[in-house]
């Protein structure tokens, strides 16, 4: 723990080129420009408004998850349930409004109180017994898996009334098509990652990553903003919930199974450490355009999906190796 | 320190990713699955997509060969796509989407979830894309323009009358090790096994989800024994179940007496029913439900004409023991024609 790794050092960097240099996203930045200089000279149909419209489509589920597992890791905690509180929060939504009879938007008013009470649980379970945050996730990834398969007899619920789907609907910009859902996920990364770089809350969360102890002796009431961070991140998963809806039209009992890997995968290719206190969530959206960008250009390049596991678990090594080196160096 | 330390690392993510992005150009190049990678955009062939439930399950790398094969045949492009696990949804979305923006013409899919995927086969086929289920129907099966798979039920119905057939009238204790609730194609084989056998469900002393898993199979036959020891017939969803059932059995000493049935005709399946550990098996063909799937494909290409309905690929029940009023073929035909 040193002062050249507190987030506050890259404040004070004199100038503004070094400072883009030096910032924690820099590099996955550079690598998936990289990416995408690739594939647009690989394949004629990638570099099209329409195809970058539909990756932000296809990655806005992973990235809201993202978003909330991001706030966790950076208190150096992690999540193993966020794919499964998710996908019990969509099973919520959709049998609520499609079999229940409950007006959609008390459904998925329900659903979002449902994942924020098991972010609520997971928080009080690792600040007050405490536990850790890994086996309590474990344990609330296997409770909210089976909650979702008994509740939802393991049928998959169609016919969702009109507003459970609406997120996924598009609207035109300029040639291209644009679902609201997208606009959504870009508006939460926007919105946390400011509350995260200009707020007092967003400080406390650093410091807390960086020591719990320093950060409670500083008087930060780091119970409370634990219990917080995990409860903000069930509310975006429940977010996260709606959004799959109404991507695949569906209440699916069987999604979200590698979700909270992929959540982490993301989290790591941003930059942003598994030790806690060092990243952001811009960085985040980086690493989940990322893997969707790899996902998309192999496809369309027609290459078997397999590659694309490779590839990843390539990338997630490199990642965490460039961190824990840095780490070393700067210690 | 922590600035240099910083710029450097970001070097290193970046370097790193035109390192696998060399990767990736060698493993294209090397042409497995997909040699037309090199030569993908602009050159105006046709592209085929086959989008599987999973990129390991043997029965699928057995269709991708056939796909793989009939591309090639016709000289057009072939794609491939899969599930990350069995059931994955939204992996099989996204392949069609990104499939679709690639430019094919045809899509053929074993659906993972046979209603979930029903909206993004419809967005795809709006937009001129003929799509054909492999294996699968979808939920309704007019979701896709054609349906080319096995007769799951007639699969089912083979077993049990040969079952039945072995039994002569003997009063059978039955275990069902089945595939998993709600899913079309375990629910289809097992009551098609039923009705050829003549029973109901009532007849089924023991009944558990085995997810077509070899462990599972044997966990569950182990929980069956104990449960009913007299059972003296088992209907399993696979041959790895089957297989694991037979290992339970035999820790209890019990192979000889107990008749083991199946579906599949995997090549491992099909060297156990040679083995005599597995009485007899219904074998389908992956491999002609992608071929076929890639021609019809490139007739709509041609001609413009959409393959529609149902095609049944066929399916042959296989045993060594063949009983009298029940049609068979011996294992040397099975292990030609097996899959995996």
């Amino acid at each position: 723990m040193t002062a050249t790794t507190s987030p506050y050092a890259e404040l004070k960097a004199p100038t503004t080129a070094r400072r883009l240099l030096t910032a924690p996203t820099t590099g996955p930045l550079a690598a998936l420009l990289l990416a995408c200089a690739f594939f647009s000279l690989s394949t004629d149909q990638f570099l099209t408004g329409g195809n970058f419209s539909l990756i932000v489509q296809q990655v806005m589920v992973v990235g809201t998850l993202a978003i909330g597992q991001t706030l966790i890791i950076l208190t150096a905690g992690i999540d193993l349930s966020c794919g499964a509180v998710m996908a019990f929060g969509s099973i919520v939504i959709a049998k609520m409004a499609a079999e229940g009879s409950v007006p959609p938007l008390v459904a998925i008013a329900l659903g979002l109180v449902v994942c924020g009470g098991f972010g609520l649980l997971n928080g009080l379970l690792v600040q007050k017994i405490p536990l850790p945050p890994f086996i309590v996730t474990l344990g609330m990834l296997n409770v909210a898996f089976a909650l979702t398969h008994i509740y939802s007899e393991e049928q998959t619920v169609t016919n969702l009334p009109g507003p459970l789907t609406a997120l996924g609907q598009t609207f035109p910009l300029g040639h291209t098509d644009i679902t609201y859902g997208s606009l959504v996920t870009i508006a939460l990364f926007l919105l946390l990652a400011y509350a995260l770089s200009s707020t007092g809350w967003g400080r406390h969360v650093y410091a807390l990553g960086n020591s719990a102890e320093a950060a409670r002796l500083n008087g930060i009431r780091t119970s409370r903003l634990t219990i917080g961070i995990y409860t903000v991140a069930g509310l975006l998963y429940g977010i996260a919930a709606l959004l799959l809806i109404s991507r695949t039209g569906v209440g699916d009992p069987q999604a979200g199974q590698t979700d909270n890997l992929d959540s982490i995968t993301a989290v790591v290719l941003g930059g942003t450490s598994l030790f806690g206190g060092r990243g952001s969530v811009l960085g985040t959206f980086i690493g989940v355009l990322i893997v969707g960008v790899f996902r998309n250009g192999l496809q369309l390049m027609g290459v078997a999906s397999i590659y694309q596991t490779l590839i990843t678990g390539v990338l997630v090594i490199l990642a965490v190796t460039v961190d824990q080196l840095s780490r070393k160096k700067a210690r | 320190m922590s600035r240099t330390t910083r710029l450097s690392s970001s070097l290193l993510r970046a370097a790193a990713v035109t390192g696998v992005a060399a990767l990736t150009l060698t493993a294209c190049g090397s042409g497995s699955g997909s040699g037309s990678g090199s030569k993908s955009s602009g050159s105006g062939s046709v592209k085929v997509g086959l989008i599987t439930k999973t990129d390991t399950n043997p029965f699928f790398v057995k269709m991708k060969e056939g796909a793989e094969k009939a591309a090639k045949e016709n000289g057009v492009q072939l794609s491939t796509a899969a599930g990350k696990f069995d059931g994955d949804n939204a992996g099989q979305v996204t392949a069609i989407e990104n499939m679709v923006a690639a430019g094919v013409k045809g899509i053929l899919i074993t659906p993972s979830d046979s209603k979930a995927i029903v909206p993004a086969i419809q967005k795809a086929r709006a937009k001129g894309v003929l799509v054909i289920a492999l294996d699968t129907p979808t939920e309704p099966e007019s979701a896709v323009d054609a349906l080319f798979a096995t007769d799951n039920l007639k699969a089912g119905q083979l077993i049990g009358e040969y079952a039945k057939a072995v039994m002569k009238g003997k009063k059978a204790k039955i275990a069902a090790l089945d595939l998993a609730p709600g899913v079309s194609v375990g629910v289809q084989r097992h009551n098609g096994f039923l009705k050829g056998f003549g029973a109901t469900d009532k007849d089924v002393v023991c009944a558990q989800d085995t997810g077509g898993d070899q462990a599972k199979g044997q966990t569950a036959m182990e929980n069956c024994l104990q449960k009913a020891p007299g059972i003296n017939v088992v209907y399993t969803i696979n041959e790895p179940a089957a297989l694991g059932a037979y290992t339970a059995l035999k820790a209890k000493g019990r192979e000889k007496d107990v008749l083991i049935v199946s579906v599949d005709g995997g090549c491992t399946g099909t060297q156990a029913v040679k083995d005599g550990k597995i009485a007899a098996t219904s074998q389908q063909y992956p491999l002609k439900m992608a071929a076929e799937g890639v021609k019809a494909v490139v007739t709509y290409a041609k001609d413009g004409k959409k393959a529609s309905g149902y095609t049944d690929t066929g399916v042959t029940l296989i045993t060594d023991k063949a009983q009298d009023g029940v049609t068979a073929k011996d294992t040397g035909y099975g292990l030609e024609n097996c899959w995996g």
